[in-house]
């Protein structure tokens, strides 16, 4: 096995360095310490040494040229079997702790201490921001519902009251019908003997706070059509054993649907689009956001470029991002820039659901369980594969005709999948 | 405009200096033949000799010494103390000298001196190549601390300094040198000490930084916009004195304030920034100010694990600014 | 001292006025000196720190000096140092009454810490010998202005153990500045005598190790003290480089006006010195060769008094700084 060689880090503060002169060529074989090639830095000159004895396979970067430290530079095969790959120099690399550069790490606990906030027992405890505002404009935070963190009462949400002009104000300030039509803060959750009480994770905390907050800011539309998959299953049916040992990884239903997604997307790119303020951002990248369920949490990694991708791509990449998000290792690069979510319910049996919005997205769209249904089709009844596309929009930025035309065009799309249809 | 490296800068900003005055000198440990052992004086012992660039013997306390001497007589010296963590030896001359020479002589003195020094770590160098010294030094009135995080900020407020009447300690993180490049004109331009700058603007939380972390907070925003999170970031730039109607500010524009440095928590420049927030802008906050930064130990360790623990990295400071935005 | 008497000022270039002005800074600096202790002691000043024993090293070493040109990093004691480029009476007094009009420092600093921009005089500090390196640093400043300035820095022997002196000696010796390192061994670092300071036979063999002169001379004789000063001077001024002079002395009164020295040396050890005292030693000198005599002795001390007198009256009315100025000064603006 081949073990790459990686520009080293000669000096401190050095992050790149150029191959001024290789000393060996490919197919030479080289003694472990041998010189393997001049390195040129902005502090130091160098002779790079071989980290193993072996047979030079691959030169990566030819003289003159100027790498970052870590790239690799060349390959040797070791004597006498498998080694270790990327072995012995690179641990000269630095953390790429810097700027825009190198592979984000992998999200792990942080030593953080978050910020406290007061225990769910009904009582609210209000920030000094918010204590000010409220009394400068008469607001009573008993009437307000808060976005924060369990609930709390946030400065922005006092903010936006103030700038939507107050609370509606009840008519009798004597109190003799108190808190009549306003929604009233929920009782204090009492726990019975032998209730559980699990404490909310961090995690759990901010799926929380992202639901309250996209339930809260964006008013939800909700529209719903039935396509027939019938051919679409036939296709997948007589094709996925053959992927499977091809390719190695399963085809599932999935990546048609988000194919079929993308392309319509593409025409109607309104539904690919942000609420912001006092616009409307209209993406050019389609990112599709994918729901991935864990035992305790819910994550929803990206896959990057989906126009760009073919049916095999699409499933390449769910794959990893499922396999990873499982795995603990999603970055936080994974989840971020996804412009419209296409969640897969129909893997928990589902056949009807009204998804919340993945903000700032516009739209998402869930594809239910696949179910045979008699159906009427010219005149005639048939047992057909059936699913129901259930799309909820926001209803600031999307209206119901081109939402309407949108399902309609992604039911059009998966109807006509069968043998032609290319998947790669 | 050209797009330079941090170093470049602050090497571009020394060279401006020497032409433009003939009364500003370099001197310290390798600054001259060898141009430095970051190469920040690269090619000016060519252009203004060994007078001005000035390779002294290895005592860090003669170094600022001979310079203080020198400024007070009328000169602009520049001194390097090749790593901050070797600037203690030097604290005598610094703390008790320098700082105090205007105020002690009734104005009759005074001290136009620019201390140069790499600190922060990240670049494998152990407990005493690492260090970050500042919070020694930010409560010494007569002393400035000055902290660049981009190149353009480097040769602006380096200048600045140069052109100070006072002392100034001028710290370079180690790890930006290289890895952070910029737009930096080539023309004569000072930047005002004293000031932040507001790197980027936002509306749901504040952080406030300087050094390395600030490139992590800028880089953290940038993702946090993508999940609808508007992050208000303020570069402090100069240390002591501290800006504190630009903190002040900062801090009420979202309620939310995060201070995040590599410098350890306990009596680092955090603490008074967030008593600055608390004395002055406690009805505009709307959670407890938050500080993220370099764990309370001597020093940071050189095995890489070791050291990897000790600094902040992007994803850290992420995760402390998604908390503080849900909050 | 011979019975017959020997004009050894003009061999070394010193004019009759010369001595007999040497003479009066003496006696200034030692009545200044004394009335200070009297003003501690009846509690009108809080603090006092004394040059008296050492006045002969530093007046004569002070001539060899050109004011206006040469630089002064002084340490202390250096009370006649200071009074010869130029300090008066009024302006210590001021000092140590602590007083606005305080040329040194506004009132801000103890009595003994000088300095003044227009007499040349580099403000100094009370951790000892940190004004070494900044000698150093005026010397290497004028080399680079191309002035033929020369550095007078001078500190005591306890001093000579400090790092500042050795890491600025060793700058001095590298770049061949000119800068005299004056140690005023006056035998005791506060209470620690010289043989527990320095395991070397005298502070001048330190020099070797910085690759220039170092001579040990009598302080308490002003003549000599000025005539190796001199020669140092000359040297510097030519490009030789440093010269480091120790000018053996004796502290004849405590370390300061909070120290008791009864608890670290004998009263005839004291008593022994004060025989030697370099004040009685000169006036002698002055009698025998004929430039002083008891009627001329007497009204140089009448006039002394007289201007003693004077800057502690001016001094003692003189008003305070304002309370708030103690703001000021921080930064420049």
């Amino acid at each position: 096995m081949a073990t790459k060689v990686l520009m080293p880090q000669l000096g401190e503060s050095v992050t790149e360095g150029t191959i001024s002169r290789w000393l060996v060529k490919t197919g030479d074989v080289v003694n472990k310490y041998d010189p393997l090639a001049e390195v040129t830095t902005d502090k130091v000159n160098a002779e790079v040494p071989a980290a193993l004895s072996g047979r030079i396979v691959d030169i990566l970067v030819p003289e003159g040229e100027t790498v970052a430290v870590g790239t690799p530079i060349m390959s040797i095969e070791e004597y006498g079997g498998a080694a270790s790959e990327e072995a012995a120099l690179e641990a000269a690399e630095p953390a790429p702790a810097g700027a825009g550069e190198g592979e984000s790490p992998v999200l792990k606990p942080i030593e953080f201490e978050p910020a406290r906030v007061a225990p769910v027992t009904g009582k609210q405890r209000y920030s000094p921001a918010v204590m000010r505002l409220a009394q400068e404009h008469d607001i009573d935070l008993s009437q307000v519902t808060g976005t924060g963190a369990e609930g709390r009462i946030t400065r922005k949400d006092v903010q936006k009251i103030i700038e939507q002009g107050g609370l509606p104000r009840a008519h009798a300030p004597s109190a003799a019908l108190p808190q009549t039509a306003e929604p009233t803060p929920p009782p204090p959750v009492n726990p019975g003997a032998g209730d559980q009480v699990i404490p909310v994770s961090s995690v759990r905390k901010t799926i929380a706070a992202r639901m309250v907050q996209s339930k809260h800011e964006i008013p939800h539309a909700w529209m719903m059509v039935e396509a027939d998959v019938t051919n679409l299953v036939n296709y997948r049916n007589k094709v996925k054993d053959e992927f499977k040992q091809k390719e190695g990884i399963n085809l599932t239903y999935l990546p048609f649907f988000i194919k079929a997604v993308v392309e319509a997307l593409k025409e109607y790119p309104m539904l690919n689009s942000s609420w912001d303020k006092d616009k409307i951002i209209v993406r050019k990248d389609i990112n599709i956001s994918i729901a991935v369920a864990t035992e305790d949490a819910l994550y929803v990694p990206v896959i990057k470029a989906a126009d760009q991708k073919s049916i095999y791509g699409i499933a390449k990449a769910i794959e990893d991002l499922a396999g990873r998000t499982r795995a603990g290792k999603l970055t936080v690069d994974d989840m971020a820039g996804g412009t419209f979510t296409v969640n897969n319910t129909g893997s928990f049996g589902s056949v009807l659901s009204a998804p919340i919005i993945n903000a700032p997205q516009a739209a998402i769209l869930s594809v239910e369980s696949i179910v045979k249904r008699p159906v009427v089709i010219n005149d005639m009844i048939a047992v057909r594969s059936m699913v129901n596309l259930c799309l909820s929009l926001d209803h600031r930025v999307l209206d119901g005709l081109v939402c309407g035309r949108f399902l309609q065009r992604v039911k059009e799309k998966l109807e006509n999948i069968g043998p032609q249809t290319n998947l790669f | 405009m050209a797009v330079i490296s941090y170093i470049d800068a602050i090497t571009m900003a020394m060279r401006e200096e020497m032409r433009r005055d003939p009364g500003v000198f370099v001197l310290g440990e390798d600054v001259g033949v060898r141009g430095g052992v970051f190469r920040a004086t690269n090619g000016l012992i060519e252009e203004f000799g060994e007078e001005r660039v000035l390779d002294t013997p290895l005592a860090e306390s003669a170094i600022v010494g001979v310079a203080i001497g020198a400024a007070a007589y009328g000169m602009r010296p520049i001194a390097e103390i090749q790593f901050a963590d070797f600037i203690m030896p030097a604290v005598n001359q610094i703390v008790s000298e320098a700082a105090k020479i205007r105020y002690r002589s009734n104005n009759d003195w005074h001290c136009p001196l620019t201390i140069r020094a790499p600190f922060g770590g990240g670049i494998h160098g152990a407990l005493y190549h690492s260090q970050s010294v500042e919070a020694m030094f930010t409560n010494v009135p007569g002393l400035k601390v000055v902290v660049p995080s981009t190149p353009y900020d480097a040769k602006g407020l380096l200048k600045a300094a140069i052109r100070d009447e006072d002392p100034v300690l001028f710290f370079e993180h180690k790890r930006c040198y290289r890895l952070i490049k910029g737009e930096v004109p080539e023309t004569d331009y000072v930047l005002p000490i004293g000031k932040a700058d507001v790197k980027r603007e936002g509306t749901d939380i504040t952080v406030i930084s300087y050094g390395l972390t600030l490139h992590f907070a800028l880089q953290a925003a940038e993702k946090l916009a993508q999940e609808g999170i508007s992050a208000h970031v303020l570069d402090l730039r100069t240390l002591y004195p501290l800006d504190k109607e630009a903190i002040v500010e900062a801090a009420a524009k979202t309620g939310k304030v995060l201070i995040v440095h590599e410098d350890n928590k306990e009596g680092g420049v955090g603490g008074e920034v967030a008593a600055i927030i608390a004395e002055h802008c406690l009805f505009d906050l709307d959670a407890p100010i938050k500080r993220l930064c370099g764990p309370d130990v001597p020093a940071m360790p050189y095995s890489p694990p070791l050291e990897k623990f000790f600094m902040l990295n992007p994803d850290t400071v992420l995760a402390a600014m998604r908390e503080l935005a849900h909050f | 001292m011979s019975n017959q008497a020997q004009n050894r000022h003009q061999a070394v270039g010193l004019s009759d006025q010369q001595v007999l002005d040497m003479f009066y800074y003496m006696v200034l600096a030692r009545k200044i000196d004394e009335r200070q202790w009297l003003l501690n002691r009846a509690g009108k000043v809080p603090f006092v720190i004394s040059c008296q024993g050492q006045e002969a090293a530093q007046i004569g070493a002070a001539f060899a000096l050109e004011k206006g040109k040469d630089y002064l990093c002084p340490y202390y004691r250096d009370l006649g140092v200071v009074l010869v480029f130029g300090q008066t009476a009024r302006d210590c007094m001021l000092s140590a009454f602590a007083k606005a009009e305080d040329p040194n420092s506004g009132g801000r600093q103890m009595p003994g810490h000088f300095g003044s921009r227009k007499l040349n005089i580099l403000t100094g500090s009370s951790p000892v010998t940190t004004q070494v390196p900044h000698a150093v640093g005026i010397a290497l400043a004028g080399k680079m202005q191309g002035k033929d300035l020369v550095v007078f820095t001078s500190f005591g022997e306890g001093s000579s153990n400090q790092g500042d002196f050795h890491e600025g000696a060793n700058f001095a010796g590298v770049h061949k500045l000119p800068v005299i390192f004056f140690c005023e061994n006056n035998k005791y670092a506060i209470s620690v005598p010289l043989k527990k300071q320095l395991a070397c036979e005298s502070v001048a063999d330190r020099a070797v190790g910085y690759g220039f002169t170092g001579i040990s001379v009598d302080g308490n004789d002003p003549i000599e003290t000025y005539r190796v000063m001199k020669e140092a001077v000359e040297r510097a001024r030519a490009g030789g480089g440093p010269t480091l002079i120790e000018a053996v002395t004796y502290r004849l009164v405590p370390h300061s006006s909070d120290d008791d020295d009864r608890t670290y040396r004998t009263r005839e050890e004291v008593e022994e010195a004060k025989k030697q005292d370099p004040i009685l030693r000169f006036a002698a000198y002055l009698k025998e060769i004929g430039l002083l005599d008891d009627t001329s002795e007497k009204e140089l001390l009448e006039r002394v008094q007289a201007e003693v007198d004077e800057a502690t009256d001016y001094a003692e009315n003189a008003p305070y700084p304002a309370p708030e100025s103690a703001l000021t000064h921080v930064y420049g603006a």
